[in-house]
């Protein structure tokens, strides 16, 4: 199945995706990450103002059958988290980069996002994974 | 290498994501797990459970055989019935659950977990006392087809008539042109029929029962439904809600324990515990916080912990996130208010009537 990866996003290696959006960058689960999860049911978020730091944990997504853990992609302070997915988190299946976005960060160092790896990047990480 | 069942291909092609189950090879899911799960409730779903074993106990004297291994009682069932019973230790805790089919007093067939097979099976070498167990797991393939549309395509499929078969009751015949054993059981709290097969006919009764029940919308599911299928039942999982830790009265399955009937592995350990109290019992809940609670999560009264969650997940058709798990029994009267630790977080809970899902 050809996974939807769109070009002007930046990705991790744990399958989020990053979306420079003013001085703030929006955040969530790639195509690839919501179809290993399966049907999701419950996401646990991060609380607006507090810190989270690049790589660590900040939130869960849990389908059906399992616990994963959401890893922040940037050093920063969380401005927004998507207060809709508590009544709907299906929407992490059904629109990944839209609707069903997690978080919006303020980077504490706005060019950190330019480490994160780039849609072809993360394609062939996607292929040989 | 995982062991396969003979369905495996069948699953490869359906597109199922393959798991790792007790060292099987088996579909997690096809579609989606809640997909799934909804198409048990409110259509059909065929599931393969083909990795669950079974054990013969064939000649004379197999009832009586059989009846001092499990907890149930086969004399107060007539032949062409099951029997859901524990295949208890000497402490009144499970090496299994199992049900027992019996053929005649001569023939019993004991359906095992798949993860206790060999485990079982030597349990049984060691303490049957009569007739011998054989190991026929291999033999066998085993395809569920459940849910309220269940009956109409196997019907469809079969002479055999089926309202003729009642809950936990089974009959011999051919389900198209494959003998079964035709068991109107199940894991699901559904209407439905477990189909035991010969392995090598696993595959043409699966097909076939795929290409009939087109019209009935029918849909393979996978161990993920099957799981969440089950738990809005509180129906036992072993290895989760039962185990060889907690006695058959902790898991609250004393209508499986016959304590009045001749001596069983166990007994004298149950009598002991039922004249003495039980001490924690196991429960449903549902969470009133937010969060899903799972298997070994721990169960806080005022902070402290108290007890584990054995199961949980959120239920597809209840819509609700609920939990089982073992609590102090004077935290288990319906209403009883506790917390679960969830990643740090004590979310409040209450002990609710089980099971969660009533047919509407």
């Amino acid at each position: 199945m050809a996974d939807n990866i769109p070009g002007d996003l930046k990705y991790t290696r744990e399958h989020e995706w990053a979306r420079v959006q003013g001085t703030s960058v929006v955040v969530g689960v790639t195509q690839h990450a919501q179809e290993s999860l399966g049907d999701v049911v419950y996401v646990e978020l991060p609380k607006v103002g507090s810190m989270v730091t690049e790589g660590k944990q900040f939130g869960v997504i849990e389908s059906t059958k399992a616990v994963s853990e959401l890893y922040s992609p940037l050093t920063g302070k969380v401005v927004k988290v998507n207060d809709g997915l508590s009544d709907n988190p299906s929407t992490v299946n059904t629109d990944p980069y839209g609707e069903g976005w997690i978080v919006e960060i303020e980077p504490s160092d706005p060019k950190q996002v330019d480490g994160l790896l780039d849609a072809a990047a993360y394609t062939a990480l996607v292929q040989n994974s | 290498m995982a062991r396969q069942t003979p369905l495996n291909a069948a699953h490869r092609k359906l597109g199922a994501r393959m798991v790792d189950f007790a060292g099987w090879d088996m579909p997690v899911q096809y579609s989606s797990v809640i997909g799934e799960h909804e198409a048990v409730r409110t259509g059909v779903g065929l599931f393969d459970v083909s990795h669950m074993g079974e054990v013969d106990f064939s000649g004379p004297g197999a009832l009586d055989t059989v009846n001092a291994l499990i907890s149930n009682d086969l004399t107060r069932i007539a032949d062409g019935q099951a029997l859901y019973a524990g295949l208890l230790d000497e402490r009144g805790t499970f090496v299994d659950d199992v049900v027992a089919y019996r053929f005649s007093p001569e023939r019993i067939l004991i359906c095992v977990n798949s993860s206790n097979r060999e485990k079982d099976v030597a349990w049984m070498k060691a303490h049957a006392k009569g007739v011998a167990p054989v190991d026929r797991s291999d033999d066998y393939a085993q395809i569920a087809v459940q849910g309220p549309k269940a009956t109409g395509l196997v019907q469809r499929m079969t002479k055999t008539d089926l309202s003729k078969i009642g809950t936990y009751r089974f009959a011999e015949g051919e389900v198209a042109g494959v003998k079964c054993l035709i068991s109107r059981t199940g894991y699901t709290g559904e209407d439905g029929f477990e189909l035991y097969s010969a392995a090598g006919d696993a595959v043409a009764l699966w097909d076939a029962l795929l290409t009939e029940g087109q019209q009935d919308g029918v849909k393979p599911c996978g161990l993920g439904a099957r799981d969440s299928l089950r738990t809005e039942m509180k129906y036992a999982l072993y290895g989760n809600d039962i185990d060889d830790q907690h006695t058959a009265l902790e898991a609250g399955l004393g209508w499986i324990v016959k304590l009045d009937k001749a001596a069983f592995i166990g007994k004298e350990a149950l009598v002991a515990q039922k004249a003495a109290g039980v001490k924690r019992k196991l429960v449903g809940f549902e969470l009133t916080g937010s969060g899903i609670p799972r298997h070994g999560y721990a169960i806080l009264k005022d902070g402290a912990p108290v007890g584990e969650v054995t199961s949980g997940t959120m239920g597809p058709t209840v819509k609700k996130a609920i939990g089982i798990g073992y609590v102090p029994t004077e935290l288990s009267a319906e209403g009883s208010t506790f917390d679960v630790d969830i990643r740090g977080r004590a979310v409040p809970a209450v002990v609710v009537k089980t099971p969660f899902y009533k047919k509407p």
